[in-house]
């Protein structure tokens, strides 16, 4: 039995983290509980020449593949795109490319402007403010500028354009399409005490440098020095509930697997799209037996990913290849909604870099384009450096056949059960992705790329989890409030990326931790009038 | 985690297959993946594709029809080009492997003009480009919906 705190979070990614740091300054006793361990700058993959292997071991992006200690296993089902996230300090911040961009005012409100899904409780206005602070406290690079986006503020200048970048932006020209030098949450400059970044290669398998900004070196820091506790290794089992219907705490596990009960005044789930509706399945009670929070029966449900379709293409001169972060540039050419593409809501244009020497090998073996014997070497040489790499990111509607569910056999090494996803692809989506293949195809040939080819959805790219537990007025129609509070228990929160209500179409990060700001500026205002539970 | 080893007969499979999907090459100057240092490596490396490989090598040894070491030359390369169009995921997760114990060689990295080192503390230098390319797009008006 410990002590009681007043705030328990559970999760120490994107989300977790930045509630963390903004209730620090409350100064009650806040206490983080996360599965994995912290990541030391020195077990980073760009430390050693097995770099590139790393990403098939103990750095891939899989946790099935990857299964360590502090993971736990996903079914997957027959679902086209399979879950990929990292458990540890920081979360998937720690194997994200860092690619940073806001959702746009229209994603609020999709129902209104398109006639689908639902409007959000909240809009870009007003988080604005938390996305400016957001963009503070991780350090992002960018240019201000962007016809995209209503004008913002970003700390540091951008990622260099790079050969690849100046060969898309030629292309991009000569199309007249849109291409902007992206939010990156990269450092380019030093900046609050982190080192620039020196171009280690792709950023995914975490930074050794430090200068990309996952969790544990932006808002860790600053949460830990103002007081919040982190208790690493501690894989929670469920929230509990007191005979007051409120929540009373959480059962744990620790490295050892010795079970521990946490009370606390309130808590604060912060375990991502899949991890969330898990442990809410989970936290079953007499009064909760569908879960905790789920009177509404929509925990797990309106799972959505961002489907990514892929297209690459072969130029002839060698381009940047790994050298540099993986993504620099985005399009939104095709953001906004046009009904006459057969579809609605849109996509952003993500503009790759290429991959290492066995990256690029192993992709180019998938591909069938590497042969066996004598002509590999020849082959080979054709290819690498000169790979011209786009993914459209594609908007993922709401659809309640979509979920997280709790599988009847698989668990995790504590015994608890595992998620189990079902998803498939509405047909918006995949007109969505058919037109953002052939615009891709469009910008190789605009480019002067060869051999061009693709994988769409790709399958192991179900890095953004979304709508599991989703924000709402209505309780028979959401799982928490406009602010983040379950409609059931009223000292229960969630701040992942869980509350979206749709997905828009870029990389959720930064939406994500604005909205977690949010949730807790609410807390904090509400603290402070005594109605936080009413 | 142990992943378990291969037998003798299959590590002997292993390496000619691996000979087969990268030979020597002296017009590139580069040793193939059944050289001894590679190779070394290959074996050390299969860790988590271990049960994959055995299947893969199961496979191409029934190819084979006995061991896939003992065909004459002609004969395995004609079973291994079989093997590359029947031989799954287990074959792809074997391939893999050969490919990224190949492709860190310092003398393979070498010969693509790679410095044969990690990407820390050094890294690389991008060039910064010519940012006027924006000019076009700098022109245009607000693309965003108010909403």
């Amino acid at each position: 039995m410990h002590g009681k705190v007043d705030v328990l979070i559970i999760g120490s990614g994107a989300s977790g983290a930045a509630v963390a740091w903004s209730l620090a300054d409350t100064k009650m006793r806040i206490l983080c509980l996360e599965q994995g361990d912290w990541v030391k700058p020195t077990d980073y993959p760009t430390n050693g020449r097995n770099w590139e292997a790393r990403l098939f071991g103990d750095f891939a992006i899989n946790p099935n593949r990857r299964a360590r200690e502090t993971d736990y296993p996903i079914n997957n089902g027959t679902s086209p795109i399979q879950v990929v996230n990292f458990n540890g300090v920081g979360g998937s911040t720690i194997m994200y490319t860092a690619h940073y961009p806001r959702l746009h005012p229209s994603d609020f409100r999709v129902k209104t402007l398109d006639g689908v899904a639902a409007d959000w409780p909240v809009d870009y206005a007003t988080l604005e403010p938390f996305f400016a602070e957001n963009d503070r406290m991780t350090g992002v690079a960018g240019l201000e500028g962007d016809p995209a986006y209503p004008h913002h503020v970003l700390p540091m200048p951008p990622l260099p354009l790079g050969k690849t970048g100046k060969c898309f932006g030629e292309a991009m020209n000569r199309l007249g399409w849109h291409w902007w030098p992206s939010d990156s949450a990269i450092a380019t400059t030093e900046y609050d005490g982190r080192a620039p970044c020196i171009n280690l290669g792709h950023c995914t398998p975490g930074c050794a440098q430090g200068a990309k900004a996952s969790t544990d070196v932006t808002y860790w820091p600053h949460a830990l020095r103002a007081g919040v506790e982190l208790r690493t290794r501690a894989r929670v089992r469920e929230v509990t509930v007191g005979p007051d219907g409120l929540a009373s705490g959480a059962i744990y596990y620790d490295a050892d697997g010795q079970e521990h009960f946490q009370p606390a005044e309130m808590v604060i789930v912060a375990c991502n799209g899949i991890g969330t509706p898990r442990l809410l399945l989970n936290s079953v009670s007499g009064r909760f037996p569908n879960g905790i929070a789920n009177s509404s029966g929509l925990v797990g449900r309106n799972l959505m990913f961002h489907p990514f379709a892929h297209t690459y293409g072969y130029v002839d001169e060698p381009i940047d290849g790994n050298i540099g972060a993986q993504l620099s540039l985005w399009s939104q050419e095709f953001y906004e909604t046009d009904r006459a593409r057969g579809f609605v809501r849109g996509y952003t244009l993500q503009l790759h870099r290429g991959a290492g020497t066995i990256v690029d090998a192993i992709a180019n073996t998938a591909r069938g384009f590497l042969p066996w014997g004598e002509a590999h070497h020849d082959v080979y040489r054709t290819l690498f450096n000169r790979k011209l790499g786009l993914s459209a990111i594609c908007e993922d509607l709401p659809e309640e056949h979509n979920r997280v569910t709790l599988d009847p056999v698989l668990k995790d090494s504590n015994g608890i059960p595992a998620p189990r996803i079902d998803y498939t692809l509405s047909d918006n989506t995949k007109k969505m992705i058919s037109h953002g293949v052939a615009r891709s195809k469009d910008i190789l040939e605009a480019a002067g790329a060869k051999n061009i080819g693709g994988e769409a959805p790709m399958l192991n790219a179900g890095w953004h989890l979304m709508g599991t537990a989703r924000m709402g007025t209505d309780p028979e129609r959401s799982v928490v409030n406009e602010w983040g509070r379950s409609h059931d228990v009223k000292n229960l929160f969630v701040v992942d990326g869980s509350i979206w209500v749709t997905s828009g179409g870029v990389n959720p990060t930064s939406t994500i931790q604005a909205l977690a700001l949010y949730i807790a500026d609410s807390i904090k205002q509400r603290l402070a009038n005594a109605t936080l539970f009413d | 985690m142990t992943y378990g080893t291969l037998t003798e007969a299959e590590a002997r499979d292993l390496r000619l297959l691996a000979g087969i999907m990268i030979p020597a090459s002296s017009a590139h100057g580069v040793p193939g993946a059944n050289d001894e240092l590679i190779f070394a490596d290959i074996l050390q490396s299969l860790e988590r594709d271990t049960a994959d490989a055995r299947i893969a090598l199961k496979h191409l040894a029934g190819l084979a029809g006995s061991a896939f070491a003992d065909l004459v030359p002609e004969r395995r390369t004609e079973v291994a080009m079989r093997f590359k169009q029947e031989g799954g995921a287990p074959l792809f997760s074997l391939n893999r492997v050969v490919l990224l114990c190949y492709y860190r060689d310092d003398r393979v990295m070498r010969a693509l003009g790679q410095e044969p080192r990690s990407p820390f503390p050094k890294g690389h230098v991008v060039e910064q480009g010519d940012w006027s390319l924006l000019d076009p797009v700098k022109k245009r008006p607000p693309m965003w919906r108010r909403a």
